[in-house]
């Protein structure tokens, strides 16, 4: 857990902690947290300044009858319906949340690689990457930004080495070529909110078939 | 926006002291209870004997900041009232998961709300961090918690001494108002510290927790 050395950026904590970052992003920053109290602690400090900006604001007055309406419900105040999913193997709770609690459904790419498409909507996409050991996954530029996340083995590329717990952020500008360490396949989260422009590997044309 | 980025979480925390390593006598000896703020007073009269009449104060303090902050955001009076009730009554039901040590009324009450809009808004449960819960009979640390009021307190002075266009800012930043891309210029507004300070109490916690498991 002491590991990570690829945290969150500040901006990004910020727009979680206000509710303002893509479904799919949030997914990623979710699990990230339930690996590393660093961005844990730093997620309650933007808690704590949205607090404080809460208390600043004007206030306005509520009707008269509000609180005798809460106090009435407070002895019949429903428990959660259904307690969050929990950690299975390498799939931190909100990633076995984002699953539905179920095993993820690998389809093949080629060469080894594997995803498992979680979500793909109009404010992105998220998946699970499998990469063999020793493994390229070929070049690709991306249109926005993307959050990769290691659950298991590790990766490096153009930028740096990331291992389990650790945070990529990739922009528009670029374009990198990933490569699975040898020591176990590489596992990935990885969330987008544009497609991928993969550059080689799988036509372009295959794009919209394959979702990636 | 800044949102200063701060020391590596390495530098931050020297041990702690071991459970025990510190006798109970040789804590300060001023009454902490008496300088918990009272909403955090209530808070905890709220969680630990379900206090009716505090959680009432916490109401009256809360439910005019928190209808004036959910209608910032566009909705209207009645709609607004909707949120206040269902977040006050979160409050009231999570109560348990209320750690003084990580966390102010305030910023917990903020997170509620937010996820309530969220949820409300996409109709689905928003992607959360696993929970990090104190274990039965965590004996908390009146230190701990102090210090991190002051901290709070600091962040508000901070905030009250931004100009008017960067306190604006940072209003629509945690409004929900700002893509992270928008939030990225200095503000001023140190969280450093105050970061350093939960991060204390998170590792406690952990201390805690391992301790549990390796008895
Ligand atoms: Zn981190």
């Amino acid at each position: 857990m002491s590991d990570i050395a690829h945290h969150i950026p500040e901006p990004i904590l910020a727009a979680y902690a206000a509710s303002s970052l893509p479904r799919v992003f949030e997914v990623v920053v979710a699990t990230h947290i339930s690996m590393c109290d660093s961005c844990r602690g730093a997620l309650a400090a933007h808690e704590a300044l949205g607090g404080t900006v809460l208390e600043g604001l004007a206030e306005a007055p509520v009707s008269d009858t509000l609180l005798a309406g809460v106090m009435d419900r407070l002895d019949h105040a429903q428990p959660d319906a259904a307690p969050a999913p929990k950690r299975e193997g390498i799939y931190p709770g909100p990633v076995m949340a984002a699953l539905k609690s179920r095993p993820p459904r690998w389809k093949s790419l080629g060469f080894g690689v594997k995803q498992a498409i979680l979500e793909a909507g109009d404010d992105g996409s998220l998946r699970l990457l499998h990469i063999p050991p020793g493994r390229a996954v070929p070049d690709h530029g991306h249109n926005g930004l993307e959050l990769t996340l290691v659950l298991q083995g590790s990766f490096s590329d153009e930028t740096g080495a990331f291992g389990v717990g650790d945070l990529e952020v990739a922009d528009g500008d670029l374009e990198h070529t990933p490569t699975a360490g040898e020591e176990a396949p590489c596992i990935c989260l990885a969330a987008t909110d544009a497609p991928l422009r993969f550059q080689s590997f799988v036509p372009r044309l295959l794009q919209p078939l394959f979702k990636i | 926006m800044v949102i200063t980025i701060d020391p590596p979480a390495a530098q931050i925390a020297p041990c702690l002291p071991a459970a025990g390593a510190l006798v109970r006598d040789e804590r300060p000896t001023v009454a902490p209870k008496d300088e918990l703020s009272e909403q955090t007073q209530q808070m905890l009269a709220v969680r630990d004997r379900r206090d009716k009449r505090a959680f009432a104060a916490l109401f009256d303090y809360y439910a005019p900041r928190l209808k004036g902050f959910v209608m910032r955001g566009g909705m209207d009076a009645a709609q607004a009232e909707e949120v206040v009730q269902e977040v006050m009554l979160t409050l009231w039901r999570k109560a348990d998961q209320f750690d003084p040590e990580r966390a102010q009324v305030s910023g917990w009450i903020y997170q509620i709300t937010r996820n309530r809009q969220i949820d409300t808004v996409r109709r689905t449960a928003r992607p959360m961090p696993e929970e990090l819960r104190e274990p039965e009979g965590h004996d908390p640390d009146p230190g701990q918690m102090l210090a991190l009021e002051q901290e709070t307190e600091e962040l508000r002075g901070a905030l009250a001494r931004l100009k008017p266009d960067q306190r604006e800012m940072i209003e629509r930043a945690y409004l929900g108002e700002l893509t992270h891309q928008e939030i990225n210029t200095q503000t001023g507004v140190p969280l450093g510290t105050i970061k350093s300070r939960i991060r204390l109490g998170l590792e406690r916690l952990r201390h805690e927790l391992k301790e549990l498991r390796e008895p």
